[in-house]
């Protein structure tokens, strides 16, 4: 009996990983049976025609056997179709979509289910895993431009324009076409107002037009110089390769002398920054110590702040997940950003107040370790680690000079408790937050 | 007796329209372009009802109206807030502020009416 009991257990240990270790090959049992099913055929002939039992057969077909080698060769040739085409199909990337998905919908969707549907209709899991896709995304465009909206004052001032024009029009013809007489005199006076309403609203919609056809080539090359700077950095994938290997930065091209200088100083601090901590020490130690910022600084002998850069100017990032960076200085205006995907960053105006990296501002030369969780469709959990400093550039009785960093890690499978944060409290869904600072338009 | 609305908008055509439907159904109108000096006249004035429109030269609607329901002798004005931007944010914000009603750009005549004499306590009218 405890023989039986112990061989059930194993068999079961040995069917889960044998379940882990197939991969793409796990679906392969829903096309067969999608494809004997299409054919007509029942379970026990296809049995007895490869010569298994029937009992085996369901098995492979609902996933818990493997299928491979010769005997995946004799399935197909007994459902006339390709070896290849039962085995390959629907991938590990169209489950995170189909997951991705689900999670999208609160997780109403049948998560079990999964691999069976992506298995036997592969065509439809790849259409609902795109959408889903295409949601995600065109809400990440409607934020960006609420977002620009909310911070554009000119914007916000021309659509003002455009629909007064358009509500005195709609008075106006109103009262014309009302059933109320109106005098001779006041019909003078209506017509010559709309005549001047429909002018002035031309005039103000081209002017609209102009503003937004300004405004999405400035899209497409940023005119304020922080920008230049940080699509230039974004575009170099956030790694200086020859500045790391001493040699002089490459040319940035034509981005202005204001944003010249920002790159300059960028690579001037990446140099130092390389040469005290050559990033092949920074993996070393990376190896001997972990990816804990304090244990690095002390591996390393570096400031924390240095050893934030450093993480962030890894070009593989930490445990192959990306490294973000925020610094700011002590009005809370982000001089730095590196935004990591899951933790957006706003382009305009300031960030959530929850981050950790205003908390340090209050909290010089104090290491903050905070896990924090992000608002949104997708929540996802960060591990953070803050630190500002405080300088006096200017000598005794100059004011201080503030600046606060902070690491943005994967937070890797840990169970502590997370702080929620948002991107902006403008486009933060998240109800009765204390840092709340002005009203959400989502959520 | 006579209703008394005052009209704080910018848009001179605005304000012809408006004048004309509201006097037209018995109602003395006063108006204001000017935000910067809006609250004098509503002081001024102290008009039954008030249209207040959100984006006013000088100073804002809502700025207006965080004034006008901190003075003791005007917070019980009924506002009606105009806005040309339909978003929650800025009807929240109008609410929170103690706007009684909120109305977005461009509206229909006739509910401009039932509003204000809603306001005004006239009934349907």
């Amino acid at each position: 009996m405890a023989c039986k009991l112990i061989f059930g257990a194993v068999q079961k240990v040995s069917e889960k990983t044998a379940d882990l270790a197939k991969g793409g090959m796990r679906l392969a049992g829903s096309r067969i049976r999608a494809r004997r099913l299409d054919l007509g055929m029942r379970q026990a002939d296809l049995a007895r025609r490869l010569g298994i039992s029937a009992s085996y057969l369901n098995l492979i077909e609902h996933n818990r056997r493997q299928v491979a080698g010769k005997l995946l060769s004799a399935i197909a040739r007994a459902l006339e179709t390709d070896a290849a085409a039962l085995a390959e199909g629907a991938e590990g990337a169209l489950l995170d979509g189909l997951r991705d998905a689900a999670a999208g919908q609160g997780g109403a969707a049948d998560l079990e289910r999964a691999e069976d549907f992506a298995g036997r209709f592969p065509g439809w899991a790849a259409l609902a895993a795109a959408q889903a896709r295409r949601i995600a995304a065109l809400e990440r465009t409607v934020q960006t431009l609420n977002d620009r909206i909310t911070h554009d004052p000119h914007l916000s001032a021309a659509l003002h324009d455009v629909l007064s024009s358009v509500t005195a029009i709609r008075s106006t013809s109103a009262i014309l076409a009302g059933e109320g007489a109106v005098d001779a005199e006041w019909q003078a006076r209506f017509h010559r107002n709309l005549h001047e309403d429909s002018q002035k609203l031309a005039e103000r919609a081209q002017s609209l037009v102009a503003y937004l056809d300004a405004r999405e080539d400035e899209e497409r090359a940023p005119v304020v110089p922080q920008e230049t700077f940080e699509a230039w950095l974004a575009a170099r994938g956030f790694h200086l390769a020859e500045v790391e290997a001493g040699q002089p930065l490459a040319d940035p091209g034509r981005v202005g002398s204001a944003a010249a200088r920002l790159i300059a100083a960028h690579a001037a601090q990446v140099r130092a920054d390389a040469e005290a901590v050559p990033l092949s020490r920074l993996r070393a130690a990376l190896e001997r110590a972990g990816p804990d910022p304090a244990a690095l600084a002390g591996e390393l002998g570096a400031d924390l702040g240095r050893v934030f850069r450093r993480l962030a100017a890894l070009p593989e990032g930490v445990g192959g997940q990306p490294v973000g960076l925020l610094v700011c200085d002590a009005s809370g205006s982000l001089t730095f950003r590196k935004p990591v995907p899951g933790f957006e960053v706003p382009r305009f105006g300031a960030g959530c107040a929850l981050w950790p990296l205003y908390q340090s501002l209050g909290q010089p030369f104090v290491p903050l370790r905070t896990v924090v969780e992000t608002a949104g469709r997708l929540p996802q959990r960060f591990l953070t680690f803050a630190q500002s400093r405080m300088d006096h550039p200017g000598g005794f009785g100059s004011p201080p000079v503030v600046e606060a960093s902070m690491l943005i890690l994967p937070a890797g499978g840990t169970e502590e408790a997370a702080r929620p944060v948002g991107v902006t409290c403008r486009i933060c869904p998240r109800a009765g937050c204390a840092g709340r600072r002005e009203p959400s338009i989502v959520g | 007796m006579v209703k008394r609305v005052l009209l704080i908008e910018d848009e001179p055509n605005i304000i012809e329209a408006v004048r004309y439907i509201l006097t037209r159904e018995g109602w003395a109108v006063d108006t204001h372009a000017n935000g910067a000096t809006a609250l004098d006249a509503v002081a001024r004035r102290r008009p039954d009802v008030i249209v207040l429109d959100a984006m006013l030269p000088n100073r804002s609607g809502f700025d207006i109206l965080r004034d006008l329901r901190a003075d003791a002798g005007l917070a019980a004005i009924p506002v009606l807030m105009l806005t040309a931007r339909g978003q929650r944010a800025d009807r929240e914000m109008a609410e929170r502020l103690g706007a009684d009603r909120f109305m977005t750009k461009p509206f229909a005549n006739a509910e401009v009416l039932a509003c204000l004499r809603d306001l005004a306590g006239l009934g349907a009218g």
